[in-house]
């Protein structure tokens, strides 16, 4: 299995010259399994540049978005294949008790926040509720369960001959927690986690920042680091990077988590273009 | 079970935090956890008693009615909450672990998660002996 990291940037697009390394592009990450099934993790703006590399290949693709803020869905419209009629485009988001999965994302996809309705792309849209729990696309086994975050999201876990990839660019585990980390058993995000080959993960504030955004569905460095630490990850990709953190805040801010200790994984700063073998 | 419900986390966390009695149990009615202030009324800090089944906690705290008749598991609130997937009320008497009875109200209801999935139930004390 390979991931390409296409957008790392959380909240907001951020393009600027003090960004360039890091990327200012939002959440969106490519998984190719070992059979060639395609998965797209988030459709934040980062999609585009995959659209482009895609070409007029993969016949098939799989979307799987976390949840629906629109850091996580703006590039949707951008996405070159939903225009092309030949081809068939799996969406799968977390189900809400209200509205479908189509009349949410219609509530971007139409007038007056974007001038094309989903109803009108011609590619072959299919829309899924995520069943929590278990479900197969392709050659590739997802895990996905809510986590903790505003509003119903999810993390995935994506299997592919016996490795494992996690994703969950939203997460604030330590919401409320009295101490953190703690039991692995109540701990948010611990289920599709543990033992993962890479962790995919929100690392959207420092310490200061974290405490004046409490409840706002993000973690510190040192909470994403403690998490991994719990759940025994074998790499940390950090990920979801403040649109206020230029590259030079970044390095410094990942060199300080990196020094406050040894590691038991390998963390790796996120960023735009990396690939993995997994 | 790896990791509980995220919405049972939530609810663990958010009791941690409240004033009031608040008890939670498992959809097979095990107790999960109970808050520090319910610690006062039943009379043992949760650390010690830790998570018990429904079984044990549903005579644990020899539950009876208004009159001191013994009441069995199914005439408790939070058992009604969970097999009936709704919400209920009751008036108590309890013992709590320390040997003291306390007469209390009982207000519980059921965690059904996304997707209708029964989660537990909640159940929320209120202390009619110091009020």
């Amino acid at each position: 299995m390979k991931a390409t990291l296409w957008g790392t940037r959380g909240s907001l697009a951020s393009a600027g010259p003090e960004t360039v390394r890091y990327g200012g592009n939002t959440s969106c990450v490519e998984v190719r399994g070992s059979d060639g099934t395609l998965i797209v993790l988030d459709a934040g703006t980062g999609i585009r540049r995959l659209g482009a590399a895609l070409g007029a290949e993969a016949p098939q693709i799989n979307i799987l978005l976390t949840h629906l803020h629109m850091d996580h869905i703006q590039g949707f419209g951008f996405f070159p294949p939903l225009y092309r009629p030949n081809i068939e485009v799996h969406i799968w988001g977390p189900p809400s008790l209200t509205h479908d999965l189509r009349t949410r994302l219609t509530r971007y996809l139409s007038p007056p926040l974007f001038p094309v309705r989903l109803r009108d792309l011609p590619s072959r849209l299919a829309l899924h509720d995520v069943p929590l729990g278990g479900f197969d696309v392709g050659g590739l086994h997802v895990d996905s369960a809510l986590v903790t975050h505003p509003g119903p999201t999810v993390g995935y876990r994506i299997r592919d001959n016996g490795r494992s990839l996690t994703y969950i660019p939203d997460h604030e585990p330590a919401l409320g927690a009295t101490r953190f980390p703690w039991r692995s058993d109540w701990t948010s995000g611990y289920a599709v986690s543990h033992g993962t080959d890479l962790l995919i993960h929100d690392t959207q504030y420092t310490m200061p920042e974290y405490a004046e955004h409490v409840g706002w569905g993000h973690s510190a460095i040192d909470h994403t680091i403690a998490f991994a630490r719990l759940a025994r990850v074998r790499r940390l990709v950090t990920f979801h990077h403040d649109p206020s953190h230029s590259d030079a805040e970044l390095d410094r801010l990942l060199e300080k988590a990196a020094s406050t200790g040894p590691l038991p994984f390998e963390l790796i700063p996120g960023m735009e273009g990396m690939q993995f073998e997994i | 079970m790896l990791q509980q419900e995220v919405e049972v986390i939530l609810m663990r966390q958010l009791a941690s935090y409240l004033a009031m009695p608040i008890f939670v149990v498992d959809p097979s009615g095990n107790l999960l956890f109970y808050n520090e202030p319910a610690e006062a009324l039943l009379g043992r800090p949760f650390d010690e008693a830790g998570e018990m089944p429904m079984a044990e906690w549903a005579i644990a705290f020899s539950p009876s009615d208004e009159e001191d008749r013994p009441l069995p598991p199914e005439a408790l609130p939070l058992v009604n909450a969970l097999r009936r997937r709704r919400p209920a009320h009751r008036t108590i008497r309890i013992t709590g672990l320390d040997g003291i009875s306390r007469r209390i109200e009982t207000m519980a209801f059921p965690l059904v998660g996304q997707g209708g999935r029964l989660l537990g139930a909640t159940a929320i004390f209120w202390d009619l002996d110091s009020r």
